[in-house]
């Protein structure tokens, strides 16, 4: 869920109101959202920088406010603020408009397609800024970057002032040698390819530039001057940086992915036409792709979305008239009005403003108006229809022979299914075998290469982690470990264990092996003779992990279900146990 | 305290009889160490008995402090062959001696200390040879350790210069003075610490006297094994569930495919809010083999162009992205196959539930693991 920061006196001066603490963060829960920590600007960058001060008193409060990863109209103060002045009834959702001013346009090159081939563009006039909504501007294009642009992978996003530049404007993709500029920052002309090696030593844009260093040609926005606008998705040029004396913005986005590339152009000139002289008017721009195919954006049409009252008020679980529905909708910013459909039942048309992306269904209307409810509010009813109970057998059977294990004083541990391969194979003296276990990817260490098909591994490590506990220790876990197989759809399945161990000066041998007898008898499986097949019995076995002459199969009507003896020295060691262990791991799916 | 051996016990319970009965007769055994002499008896033992006899109030003993004096093993070679200074007086013939003469004569220590001792004295001359000065002399020092060592007392004077030339050193001795104490006996009677099956049956238990017991201790610790504190709230949220007519999910995957772990649930692909589960994705095996086809591409349209009254999300879903397989992010996945399964078999009413392991690929720190429960 990402986080935005604000600052608190500059957010409840837009909110026109001042709430304590505790009613801002009753407020934030009743929206939807969090308020997630209280700190101060200074103490976020001595965060980052890992210092260690004590704040002063007169740093700026910070709020930092966490968001569904899917509301991008929430993503800054100007958005915050406003979708919170609307909840509290304080207005009315605004109404965005385009003007018909004279069009710019942007001409889209074939070449682009070969690299970044969609471009989107509009225009802010007459803004006004000052340094807090310069940063706040800058804030919400690096957390769009992050978010909904996949780090810029998807849509890079360039902001220009437009007194600076001459339409129109045409979007290239160029070899890297022929694109020249200065960047923002500098003051020395750079030509691209000059720039992937420059911008390697960057912290932050260093990791932009795999997007389209392999690519012959780099994507480029010139006006009719041949002045680079930018080179996205690097870098912006200096001649059009915007300064808090800009009054006309220019706002064009890159994408490779033109759906993402409208919602974020919509989210900006939304946020910010509110500091334009005509307040939530966007100028359009033209583009002109290749093909001749012309399109005028922002797209900032209104959907409308019918939804029936009925299945409102039965999704949540209240009887609401369409007046009141209407009034919670107006809160969220989704104007609607009443209608009957043409089944002559009631139906509410909710208006979805370009700002609500999020809303795909008639069930997230219906959550807007759970929200402006209140979900305290709704009351509470017994269900209607009946259901049984019922639990899996297989967690049935294990709960009760966990039970048994217990009370024969074995004490319970839970271990970790991630582990090393070392401590899946040759910590155990087991040969690697191929085929045998479920391999992670992308492991963070090696603790999370391997997920386990034996619980002796975690057995071994709680034991060689307590070795000053009092003699004897008697451990025991039943659990899940996963195998591979091929029956299966995803090609592994899970298979429950049954392990135990016992600790002492002496091995315990016998103990464990009493233990496999105690878990027959109240299974209520019968010893039988060699070779029976049915019942169960004892076979010697040959295996590394285990003490020669003291081990052995269980054999259960026919078939070896697992195996138990006095752990190997050498993996004692291995472990970094100091006494002998006799331990028993067996499945006990076949049981049932 | 280490169990005394059978033999010891007997030589302890000697010492108790000698001691108890002789103060049966006598008011007081006014010294421990003249009463261990007289009896025959090994103090040492006797001290241990007395303190024993003492924590059940059979005696009252007090504490009797004597420091004396003992010689040193420098001490002990003068006190017999005299102090080194006289030795070296007595080793000069009267016609007198060369100094490396003498010296051979001695002990290299004698001949140190004494030579230093004898001329600080002005018992020698040594020029041209080293003679007597004085016709003789007296061990006043010998005389002063042999009483010592007879357990003589001295003058302070004198014993601060013995112990300054390291010849005695202090030796505290600690004793007992006793008197019948407040449980006095004749005889030890044994108290007895618990009601076992021999006095019972025999009867002997109405002639026990019981030893205190301390309540202020605590128990002895139960033995016996342990259920996992996790798993005994699993188990009760377990009960909640099936109480209230929920019905268990059969969880035991922890290997799901993408298409149930995030596509059937709408999660659309390269979208951050499936990334920051931080996913565990795997090498083996590394893609699910099969995917239920039809379903798939219901799936596969509702992303794409939206449908059901949804519009979707615009993209290009991908197969290959559905078909890698995770450890599931979320038990979620496993509701969706429930889902599934349930519109193949005919609809009824369910509530379904289900307690098992999930795993996210996150930084572990002091509240989020790599693995954890999720209901």
């Amino acid at each position: 869920m990402p986080t935005v920061n604000v600052g608190r006196d500059r957010l409840y001066e837009a909110l026109q109101q001042h709430y304590s603490e505790e009613e801002f963060d009753e407020l934030c829960f009743d929206f939807g959202i969090e308020l997630d920590d209280v700190t101060t600007e200074k103490a976020i960058i001595r965060k980052e920088k890992h210092l260690q001060e004590d704040t002063l008193e007169d740093e700026e409060i910070i709020y930092k406010i966490e968001v569904p990863a899917n509301r991008y109209d929430l993503l800054c103060l100007e958005g915050l603020a406003r979708a919170l002045r609307i909840f509290t009834g304080k207005q009315g959702s605004p109404t965005f408009s385009l003007s018909s001013s004279a069009i710019q346009k942007m001409y889209v090159q074939p070449e682009t397609a070969l690299i970044r081939p969609y471009v989107v563009c509009a225009i802010l006039r007459g803004i006004t800024f000052n340094q807090a909504r310069y940063n706040s501007f800058i804030d919400l294009q690096d957390r769009l970057h992050q978010n909904l642009c996949r780090k810029r992978t998807l849509v890079a996003i360039g902001t220009h002032d437009l007194g600076t530049l001459e339409g129109p404007f045409t979007y290239e993709a160029l070899p890297p040698s022929e694109i020249k500029f200065v960047p923002l920052k500098q003051r020395m002309e750079f030509t691209a390819e000059e720039l992937m090696d420059f911008y390697k030593s960057d912290l932050k844009l260093k990791k932009y530039l795999h997007i389209i260093e392999s690519s012959p040609v780099f994507p480029v926005l010139y006006d009719s001057k041949r002045t680079v606008l930018s080179l996205p998705p690097i870098i912006n040029g200096a001649h059009s940086a915007i300064t808090l004396q800009t009054k006309d913005v220019l706002i064009e986005c890159t994408a490779t992915d033109l759906t993402k590339a409208k919602i974020v152009l919509n989210t900006l000139v939304t946020m910010f036409s509110e500091y334009c002289e005509k307040k939530f008017e966007v100028e359009p721009v033209e583009v002109i792709s290749s093909d001749g195919n012309a399109t005028i954006y922002p797209d900032l049409h209104v959907r409308s979305l019918e939804v029936d009252l009925a299945y409102i008020n039965g999704y949540i679980g209240v009887s609401l008239q369409s007046k009141q529905v209407i009034d919670l909708l107006n809160r969220m910013q989704l104007p609607s009005e009443a209608t009957i459909g043409s089944n002559g039942k009631s139906k509410i048309k909710a208006l979805i403003p370009p700002t609500r992306s999020d809303v795909l269904h008639p069930c997230d209307v219906v959550e807007d108006v759970a929200i402006a409810y209140g979900y305290n509010n709704i009351l509470k009813t017994l269900p209607r229809s009946l259901t049984q109970g019922k639990q899996q057998p297989l967690n049935h059977f294990s709960d009760l022979l966990r039970s048994e294990i217990a009370m024969a004083g074995f004490t319970e541990v839970l271990t970790w299914i991630l582990g090393s391969e070392a401590e899946n194979f040759w910590l155990l003296n087991r040969k690697h075998k191929e085929h045998t276990g479920v391999i992670v990817g992308n492991p963070r260490g090696s603790d999370f290469e391997r997920v386990r098909a034996s619980l002796l591994p975690g057995l071994l490590k709680t034991m060689g982690h307590n070795k000053d506990s009092p003699r004897p220790v008697k451990l025991f876990e039943v659990s899940d470990v996963v195998l591979l197989d091929n029956t299966k759809d995803v090609g592994a399945a899970n298979e429950r264990h049954l392990a135990a161990l016992y600790c002492n000066t002496t091995s315990g041998f016998e103990v464990i092996h009493g233990l496999v007898d105690r878990i027959m008898e109240v299974v209520g499986i019968s010893n039988a003779a060699v070779g029976d097949t049915k019942g169960y019995y004892i076979a010697p076995s040959n295996e590394p992990e285990f003490f020669k002459g003291r081990q052995a199969n269980i054999i259960l009507n026919g078939s070896c279900i697992g195996s138990f003896g006095i752990i190997h020295p050498q993996v004692l060691a291995n472990f970094d146990i100091l006494d002998p262990c006799s331990v028993v791991e067996l499945n006990i799916e076949p049981f049932l | 305290m280490v169990a005394l051996s059978d033999k010891e016990v007997t030589k302890a319970q000697h010492v108790e009889e000698v001691i108890l009965s002789h103060l049966q007769t006598h008011e007081e055994i006014v010294n421990s160490g003249e009463f261990a002499k007289a009896n025959g008896l090994e103090h040492d033992l006797l001290l241990s008995v007395v303190q024993s006899l003492h924590g059940f109030n059979y005696v009252e003993a007090q504490d009797i402090k004597k420091e004396a004096w003992v010689l040193t093993e420098e001490g002990n070679s003068y006190a017999t062959l005299g102090s080194p200074e006289v030795q070296v007086y007595k080793a000069i013939p009267l016609e007198g001696i060369s100094r490396e003469d003498l010296q051979k004569k001695l002990d290299v220590s004698v001949f140190k200390i004494g030579f230093a001792k004898a001329m600080g004295n002005k018992w020698l001359e040594t020029k041209p040879l080293v003679s007597r000065k004085v016709s003789n002399v007296e061990d006043q020092v010998q005389q002063q350790l042999v009483h010592i060592r007879n357990g003589q007392d001295l003058a302070a004077a004198d014993i601060d210069a013995l112990k300054k030339r390291k010849l005695i050193i202090p030796l505290i001795w600690k004793g007992y003075s006793i008197r019948k104490g407040t449980s006095y006996a004749p005889k030890r009677t044994k108290a007895a610490t618990d009601l076992t099956r021999e006095v019972l049956q025999r009867g002997t238990w109405k002639d026990l006297v019981f030893k205190d017991y301390n309540y202020n201790a605590l128990g002895q610790p139960t033995e016996g094994g342990h259920l996992h504190p996790l798993l005994k709230v699993r188990a009760q949220f377990r009960e909640i569930f099936l109480e209230m007519g929920f019905e268990e999910m059969p969880t035991n995957n922890f290997i799901e495919s993408s298409f149930w772990n995030f596509d059937a649930l709408f999660q659309p692909q390269q979208h951050p809010a499936r990334d920051s589960h931080d996913t565990f994705f795997l090498q083996v095996p590394e893609k699910a083999q099969f995917l239920p086809e039809d379903y798939l591409q219901r799936v596969k349209e509702i992303h794409e162009h939206g449908g059901y009254g949804s519009i979707g999300y615009g993209y290009n879903w991908k197969r290959e992205d559905a078909e890698k397989n995770v450890l599931r992010t979320h038990t979620t996945a496993v509701s969706s196959r429930m889902l599934y399964k349930l519109a193949q078999d005919g609809f009824t009413p369910k509530r379904y539930f289900s307690i098992d392991r999930v795993f996210r690929n996150e930084a572990v720190d002091r509240t989020h693991l790599a693995e954890f429960h999720q209901n």
